[in-house]
């Protein structure tokens, strides 16, 4: 850890920090509202779809998109690649708000919340032969990890050193716990669709949903590491970090080479093209395997990977895949009979946006005012 | 049910060691009685009878007539899987000619009739199984110099009762399809002298034959006729009426061609041009061949083809659609699963859209920065 990091500073209160102020304040209103009338008031889930946008992309999808801290953790210290070092601590700051609101979503969409004390309860727990409590002891155990983890960018702004050291010196632990934890739960998370069976669409299911899921989570955390460097220095107005993106965008094509070949080969083996045809599944089919196809021709090239506009679109790309692979494997695909139909309410995309914007308010409060990003000699 | 059954004792003692000798155990025997009671449409508490008819001694003689036909008929009487009850029956009557089953031939057999005929006359019951050619003086069809006109117009007037077992005898079959060129008839339409029941069928269930000789021998008279003198407990319904995949019919869940998703589902074949909707029979109640459920045409996938009708089978197209005489199937058919839950609304579809909006736009706006820089570090390099 040769490198520093230091506050951006500067103003708190721009015109984007506003709004993304604002719409958090209308979800976290609405999430009151949830509580003092409950789920069916605001939202559209029914008896067929007990699981909505909320499971779906708050937990599902936020967790993949906060695996940028787990991407670059197997990167840096399972593979040794130290020179990455730098990029971690942003990619950890979005795990670390991705993980804590995806648990705060499940709470919103439990029905009986305080029951979800009995998940830790050495009684109650079903731990050992439910996939469902595997994942909530997994992303529990998870967040705190990632807050230790993150623990030094606080302690050096309030200058606890002694503490810091401490925490440094078992840090190794914990990054091994920091490694466990995401790929436990990451593919429990796609273990969670075999057992809805046939009423999960030939095109998705496959007992290979927990290999898959992983592999686009990874892909995913490389992705989002990339996007959010350029986004960031965009927004932030800061100097782009291109050499070490260009380096570190290598490793995606691999990654997503090899979820292809693994979910074309479940796919042609269950007979999976069955279903296809021009409807909502197949159109969403076709438009999530463009999605992982396209950044993997791209990322190929050596040329591409140098450009900025390249590696941006690429990483767009990839997340919107594993976004789409997540919405198709647990609603497009899913059809619980009984005529049930499903798609989110107003309310219920409003508290969505404003979990969103909770994290985003809070990750440009850190980097603003904590020593996260790191400083750079040149542009 | 107020009528005990008879135990063993009651029951005539030669006839039940000779059930025994024959494998028949006292329960297949009441099992036996009871099923064809039932089809009967007799009430429960005429088993009794119907077990002291079968076991009585006093075998009424039958008289069986060959005319045009495969012998199909006769086939499946005998090919019954249970031959020890099958045996039974053939003890219940006496069958005292038969072309099929007598053992001699030529003029010993052609003697064997004549002289039933004359011991029996005005006892016997005569079945006849076969269409009666009537072109050309009948000369199609000849046993023993006889024509079958000239056959039927000699023993029939002496029979006790006639019974036409088959569509052939009921309505002329096969052979009256167009264009029918031996003048094939049913037996009613040659010979007048006596009321005919007719058990049309292709072949003709055997439980049918049982049923109405049973019941004749039990009650001493007829069983109830429809207006073409078929027995009303076998023919009183369509088979669309109890048909097991009536329930699709209604739904409007259809196989549209053999072989597709539908058919291999059980769906209704009346697109295949099922016949059941105009059709009378009890096949869906009876079915065939004591297999067990599904053991008949439409149970297996084939659409019923009308073999008893006159008019359908043999005469319409196969993959003709039916003339439906109950409930026409409507072109459109309300969902069997109303929808439930809330689909895609408008506010929705706008917050969605705006999201992706200033999601596009970011990206955009990202993309021109990020352009500039490729261009710069191209020109520095």
């Amino acid at each position: 850890m040769s490198e520093t990091y230091a506050p951006l500073g500067g103003k708190l209160w721009t015109k984007p920090f506003s709004i993304l102020f604002t719409l958090a304040v209308v979800g976290i209103a609405l999430m009151g509202y949830r509580f003092l009338f409950g789920i069916g008031a605001v939202t559209n889930l029914n008896d067929g779809y007990p699981w909505g946008l909320w499971i779906v992309y708050d937990i599902l999808v936020a967790t993949g998109l906060a695996c940028g801290g787990y991407a670059m953790a197997i990167l840096v210290y399972a593979f040794n690649r130290g020179q990455y070092h730098p990029l971690i601590r942003p990619a950890l700051l979005a795990s670390v708000f991705g993980y804590t609101l995806a648990a705060f979503a499940i709470v919103i969409d439990t029905g009986r919340y305080w029951n979800l004390i009995n998940i830790f309860l050495p009684g109650t727990s079903n731990i050992g032969s439910s996939w469902m409590v595997e994942v909530a002891i997994s992303i529990s155990s998870y967040i705190v990890v990632l807050w230790i983890e993150l623990s030094p960018v606080m302690l050096e702004k309030w200058n606890k050193t002694k503490l810091r050291r401490a925490v440094h010196r078992s840090m190794f632990v914990v990054v091994a716990f920091g490694l466990l934890f995401p790929t436990l739960h990451q593919s429990s998370l796609g273990g969670l669709m075999i057992v809805a069976g046939n009423k999960l669409s030939p095109l998705w299911q496959t007992d290979w949903l927990p290999a898959l899921f992983l592999l686009s989570a990874i892909s995913m955390g490389f992705a989002v590491v990339v996007f959010e460097a350029i986004f960031s220095a965009t927004v932030l107005k800061r100097p782009y970090e291109q050499k070490m993106l260009s380096k570190l965008a290598w490793t995606i094509p691999y990654l997503l080479g090899a979820f292809l070949v693994l979910r074309w080969v479940t796919l042609l083996a269950n007979n999976g093209l069955s279903d296809l045809a021009f409807n909502a599944k197949g159109i969403m089919f076709v438009i999530e395997n463009l999605l992982f196809i396209y950044p993997l021709i791209v990322l190929l090239s050596k040329a591409n990977r140098e450009k900025l506009t390249q590696l941006f679109y690429a990483s767009i790309s990839i997340l919107l895949a594993g976004a789409v692979y997540r919405f198709d494997a647990f609603l497009v695909g899913f059809d619980p009979g009984g005529g049930f139909v499903y798609f989110p309410a107003v309310a219920e995309i409003l508290i969505t946006v404003g979990i969103i914007s909770i994290e985003l308010v809070a990750y440009l409060f850190f980097v603003k005012r904590f020593p996260v990003l790191p400083v750079l000699k040149d542009a | 049910m107020g009528t005990q059954l008879k135990t063993d004792e009651t029951l005539n003692l030669p006839y039940s060691e000779e059930l025994a000798a024959q494998g028949v155990t006292r329960r297949s025997f009441l099992k036996f009685c009871t099923a064809i009671t039932a089809a009967m449409g007799l009430p429960a508490g005429m088993v009794a009878k119907v077990a002291e008819t079968v076991a009585n001694p006093k075998r009424p003689p039958v008289i069986w007539l060959h005319f045009q036909e495969c012998t199909g008929c006769t086939e499946s009487l005998l090919r019954a899987t249970h031959p020890t009850v099958e045996s039974l029956v053939l003890d219940v009557i006496s069958l005292d000619y038969s072309e099929t089953l007598s053992a001699a031939a030529g003029h010993q057999v052609e003697e064997a009739l004549h002289a039933s005929v004359e011991a029996n006359a005005g006892k016997f019951i005569l079945v006849v199984e076969g269409s009666i050619p009537t072109a050309e003086n009948g000369i199609f069809c000849k046993i023993g110099g006889r024509t079958a006109m000239e056959i039927m117009a000699d023993i029939g007037p002496k029979a006790a009762a006639v019974v036409a077992i088959g569509s052939c005898a009921s309505w002329g079959g096969v052979q009256s399809s167009a264009p029918n060129p031996t003048g094939a008839q049913g037996i009613h339409e040659v010979f007048s002298d006596k009321p005919v029941i007719n058990l049309p069928g292709c072949p003709a269930s055997p439980y049918n034959l049982l049923s109405t000789v049973l019941y004749y021998l039990t009650l001493g008279k007829l069983p109830q006729l429809d207006k073409k003198n078929r027995p009303m407990f076998a023919y009183g319904k369509l088979i669309h009426e109890n048909c097991e995949r009536r329930p699709h019919f209604d739904a409007g869940r259809f196989a549209q061609q053999f072989g597709d998703a539908g058919h291999r589902e059980g769906w209704c074949l009346y697109k295949l041009g099922c016949k059941g909707p105009e059709t009378y029979a009890n096949c869906p109640s009876i079915l065939f061949g004591d297999v067990g459920s599904g053991a008949w045409p439409v149970g297996t996938g084939h659409p019923c083809f009308g073999c008893s009708e006159e008019g359908v089978g043999f005469t319409k197209a196969i993959h003709e659609q039916a003339e439906v005489y109950t409930v026409r199937p409507p072109s459109l058919y309300p969902e069997t699963e109303p929808t439930q839950g809330k689909g895609l609304g408008i506010g929705a579809a706008a917050v969605v859209g705006a999201a992706a909006g200033v999601a596009i736009g970011a990206s955009a706006a990202t993309a021109k920065k990020t352009k500039e820089a490729d261009q710069s570090s191209s020109t520095e390099s």
